[in-house]
Parts: structure tokens; sequence; C-alpha cells
């Protein structure tokens, strides 16, 4: 899996806009200092102003952020308010600065030969799988779960999808593994799954194409304080012991991990 | 400007906190960038152990306000794997490179230190005394007794600087700056992380995967000044102080505060180039003033 390098250090980009995709907020910032990001990498972020001062007078460290587009300069970013980085991310607006440091890691790897790419997203987990999908020039595949109806609103940031909502107010009642298998038991002899999303769910995808002797590339998440390699805190197991998300992930081939459901993702 | 410390000469007051920046990462991950920009007057590298480590469970991380409990577990390759596969790498950095040690007992730490005793890329060894020794049961640095009989063992086995990480979960830490500096330390280092816990909102129970951990940034800021500033009246050697350094404004108080060179950690998780802009607020500030 191959990777693009950061500026060294962390630099300014403007926020050029704020678009709300039901309970989803999609912020766009142009940076013209860094090179274009492949899909799968990511990106720390803070605000400039007011980073702290929320909920527990936090957040005191930048937050990890795949990419969802990257379209000439400009970045996108989707987002969900789920504590106090994330709210006061959400709150930006047209004209605000944002701090970034990126791109980081390392990116999706193309599909194995004669290997049909199958995305399977699940909640602010879809992000990569949007700028991956438009790179494989959008014949690629998806299948999306969300919570609900104002998660699954996300669900038009890529193309040609089947969804599923636990609450079953958009499309299947139920889990995206749900719809996954159904897909491998009638015609998945011949493809590579491209995963991100909640941990239990990624774990669910790993065993069950582990079983099948499929090929699967997971992307993702741990608690991390630095995303350079600096801070240790964002390890994950692999067969090979413990490896730091940020720098060997945050795409891993699923062969190589001991499990996906890493603990501390998600704070 | 250049400072000057344990012989070394630097290219300005501002190094890492050992365990904070590691410059083999940071070069894959921004280049050789690293090192045209790279933000520190000398590196201290994380600390290595005889045997090698994997590190604590995750979780690893909890986020405070103004700062972070970790609990890293001081993973790292073992001697023989830094050697092979570390050193090399860390000596093409720009600057001199200072090694951390830690060993479980007088006799590991006696082999640490002797494996780098006469090692060119090696500037200066600090030794972390932050673990318990398995002979005694006692944290190394929490003792000044303990101190005193490590510096007797490891002094005479090297010429190199010889720095002491001291620890502030300690109930005297100017009476273990002392027994450092009486046993033939060069310089302590000052704060080490204080120990700390999160406990899981939802069940209650630790949320660290090695139970405590240790608290950094600018939250323990005011507790480094205050400890440096007591250390300082109690040695001659020189300092060098750490904790919760975001601008050149902290690093000055810690330099009225008696210490020659101020480490910047925490920041670095936040920013990568941190240390060089401490660096130049730093240097302006004294250009400023009558230190």
């Amino acid at each position: 899996m191959s990777a693009v390098r950061a500026p060294f250090g962390r630099r300014a980009a403007r926020v050029t806009a704020r678009e709300i995709h039901g309970a989803y907020v999609v912020i766009r910032c142009r940076d013209t200092a860094g090179p274009r990001p492949l899909a799968g990498q990511f990106y720390m972020l803070q605000s400039a102003e007011r980073w702290g001062g929320g909920e527990g007078e936090r957040p005191f460290l930048p937050r990890a952020f795949s990419v969802l587009c990257a379209h000439a300069s400009e970045l996108h970013f989707l987002i969900e308010d789920v504590g106090p980085g994330t709210k006061r991310l959400c709150e930006l607006q047209a004209g605000d600065e944002l701090l970034l440091v990126g791109p980081l890691g390392n990116g999706f790897a193309p599909p194995r030969e004669n290997r049909e790419p199958l995305l399977v997203g699940g909640g602010v987990g879809i992000a990569p799988l949007a700028i991956w999908q438009d790179e494989l020039g959008g014949r690629a595949r998806a299948l999306l779960g969300f919570r609900d109806g104002a998660h699954a609103a996300g669900a038009a940031l890529l193309s040609g999808v089947v969804v599923a909502t636990d609450d079953g107010s958009v499309g299947h009642h139920g889990l995206v593994t749900e719809l996954l298998e159904e897909e491998l038991d009638d015609r998945g002899d011949h493809v590579e799954v491209y995963a991100c999303g909640p941990p239990a769910m990624l774990e669910a995808i790993r065993l069950m194409c582990a079983e099948r002797e499929l090929p699967a590339q997971l992307a993702l998440e741990s608690g991390m304080a630095c995303g350079f390699g600096a801070c240790f805190g964002c390890v994950v197991p692999t067969v090979d012991g413990y490896i730091r998300l940020c720098l060997d992930g945050p795409v891993l081939d699923a062969s190589v991990l001991r499990t996906a459901a890493v603990a501390g993702a998600g704070h | 400007m250049t400072t000057e410390f344990c012989g070394l000469e630097l290219e300005h007051p501002i190094i890492n906190g050992s365990g904070t920046f590691d410059a083999i990462a940071a070069r894959r991950a921004f280049g050789d960038e690293l090192l045209e920009r790279f933000p520190f007057a000398a590196f201290v590298s994380k600390t290595v152990t005889l045997e090698p480590r994997q590190g604590n469970p995750p979780p690893r991380l909890w986020e405070l306000a103004g700062g972070l409990i970790n609990s890293i577990g001081l993973p790292n390759k073992g001697l023989a794997g830094y050697l092979e596969h570390d050193l090399p790498r860390l000596a093409e950095l720009p600057a001199p490179l200072i090694v951390n040690v830690m060993g479980f007992s007088r006799d590991e730490v006696a082999q640490l230190v002797d494996a780098f005793a006469e090692r060119d890329q090696v500037s200066a060894l600090e030794l972390n005394v932050s673990c318990p020794n398995v002979e005694t049961g006692l944290m190394m640095g929490a003792d000044p007794g303990e101190v005193a009989r490590l510096l007797e063992r490891v002094r005479p086995l090297t010429a190199k600087p010889l720095i002491v990480k001291l620890t502030p979960n300690a109930t005297d830490v100017p009476a273990v700056a002392r027994a450092a500096e009486a046993a033939g330390a060069d310089a302590v280092s000052l704060i080490n992380t204080l120990r700390g816990m999160a406990l899981d909102p939802r069940t209650g129970q630790p949320w660290l995967g090695g139970g405590t951990g240790g608290v950094s940034g600018p939250a323990v800021r005011a507790i480094a000044l205050a400890q440096v500033h007591a250390v300082a009246q109690a040695v001659e050697i020189p300092i060098v102080g750490m904790g919760g350094v975001q601008r050149g404004t902290d690093a000055l108080d810690l330099m009225h505060a008696g210490a020659s060179v101020v480490a910047v950690g925490t920041e670095s998780f936040r920013d990568p180039a941190a240390g060089r802009r401490v660096a130049d607020e730093l240097v302006s500030l004294l250009a400023n003033s009558a230190v």
C-alpha cells in the first residue's frame, strides 16, 4: 500500500464551504501547500480558533479524519458531532481557519487481478470509500449501513449504493453485513472488499472474508494523538505484534489483523 | 544563539522530551523536509530497554482538559534491535543524539550504559529511573539512595554526559536530584509524566489498558515550573526543564526557574514542528530580555 508524503508541520487551510448531509457535516477547505492525497489517507485536524473550552474543557489534541474528496487543491472531510472535537469542527464556517497535518498514513491498493472492488461502509466510515469509488472511476458498488434515516443521507456522497439502516427507515432493515453476506453468497467469488466503519462491523467483515478466503482492505480507526508515529497511542494487534495505525495503516490488509475490533476507537 | 549543555554546543535551547517524537517515523511521514527543518537542537530517543517490549495493550490514550494521559508501556526493539536498526538512522539527524535507557536492575542499566559508552554517534545518555528496581521493589527515581547506588554503578562505565530523568512521583524531588549530582550525574531532566487515571464512563473501570498512565501537556506546566525551581535551588549541575511547554514564553519561564535547556513534548503531537516554533519564539524573547 502506497503513501504520499505530507509537508513537515502544521499548516493553515481556509474553510471554503460547510454542507449539511442529514446527521453529517462536510467541511471543505483550500489546501494549496499540500500534495493531492491518496484515497484512504488521513489528516489531523483542529480549528485555529477555540480548539479547547468545549465539554470537559476539551478538545486538546487534533482529530484524525480520512479525506472524503480531493479536487484541485480543495479537501473535503465528513464529520459527525459525537464529542467536543467533532462538535467544534462541525461549527466551522466558510472563511474560518483549519489547522491540518497531512496527508498521513497509507491509501487503498488497487484490487488484485481480475477482482471486482466491493465497498462496504458504516456511518461516518463511508468517507474514504467515497474518494476511493471516485478514483476507481465510479464503477465500484457500495453497501452502506447507517443508524437511521438522518444518517442515511450520507449515502448521497457515493453512487450505486445499497443502504441498510438499523431502524429500517431507509433500505434494508438490519445490518450492512447482512447485505454483504447476501452479496457474497450470490456472486462473491471474484470480489475484493474495501471496508471502513465501526469496529464491530469491520470485525464481522474480517471474519466473513477470512472464512471465504476473500481479500479485504480495512480502513481502521484508533485513538490517535499525533498521526505521525510519535505518541505510540494508536496501536492495533496484528500477527506480527502491535503496529502503529498512523504509520502502517489506516488501511490494513485484513489478513494481518488479529482483530479489527480495536479497543478505544471512537473516543 | 548557541547553548552550551554538558559540553555539547547546541544551536538553540530546545530539545525534545524522550518518547514524544520518533524521528525515524517522522521521516517516513514527512520525508527529508524533516531534516531540513529539524525542530530540536539535540534529539533524545525513546527509552531503550535490554529486551524488546511490545508495550501496553490499547487503549493507550485519554484526552484531558489541557493535556492527556498516556499508557504506552515503553515499546521498543530492545538494545540489539536499537543498535542494529535505529542507531544508524538516528545518527543521520542534524542534531546530537541523546539515548534514553531504562533497566529493571542496576545490572541492566549498567549493560545498557556500557553498550553506548564508546559509540561516537551518541553524545550523551539519559537514565530513565521511573521504574521499579526488581531487586529492591523501590522505584529507582523516587529514592535518593537508589539513585546514588545506580550512579555509583554506571558512572565509571562512560565518559559521556549522564543525565538523570527525574520522576515527579517522588516525595522529595530535590533530594533525589542532590543524590544524582553527588554520585556524578552531569545533568538532571524533569519532569517526567505524573501518574494519573481515567475511568471508562460506561463501565467505571480503568480506561487505559495499562490501568494508570502518565499525565502530560499544559495541565502539568505549573507543577513542572515548581519542581524545576526547587531542584535548581538544590543542585549546581544543568537542568533540562520540561512539562507543558507550548510557546516561547513557557520555555522562558522554565529558564527563569533554573533550566539551561528546555524540552518540548506533548505539543509536538499537536504540531510536529512545534519545537522549531518554540525555539524561534524563545530566541527572540531571549534577545529582548536580560537573561
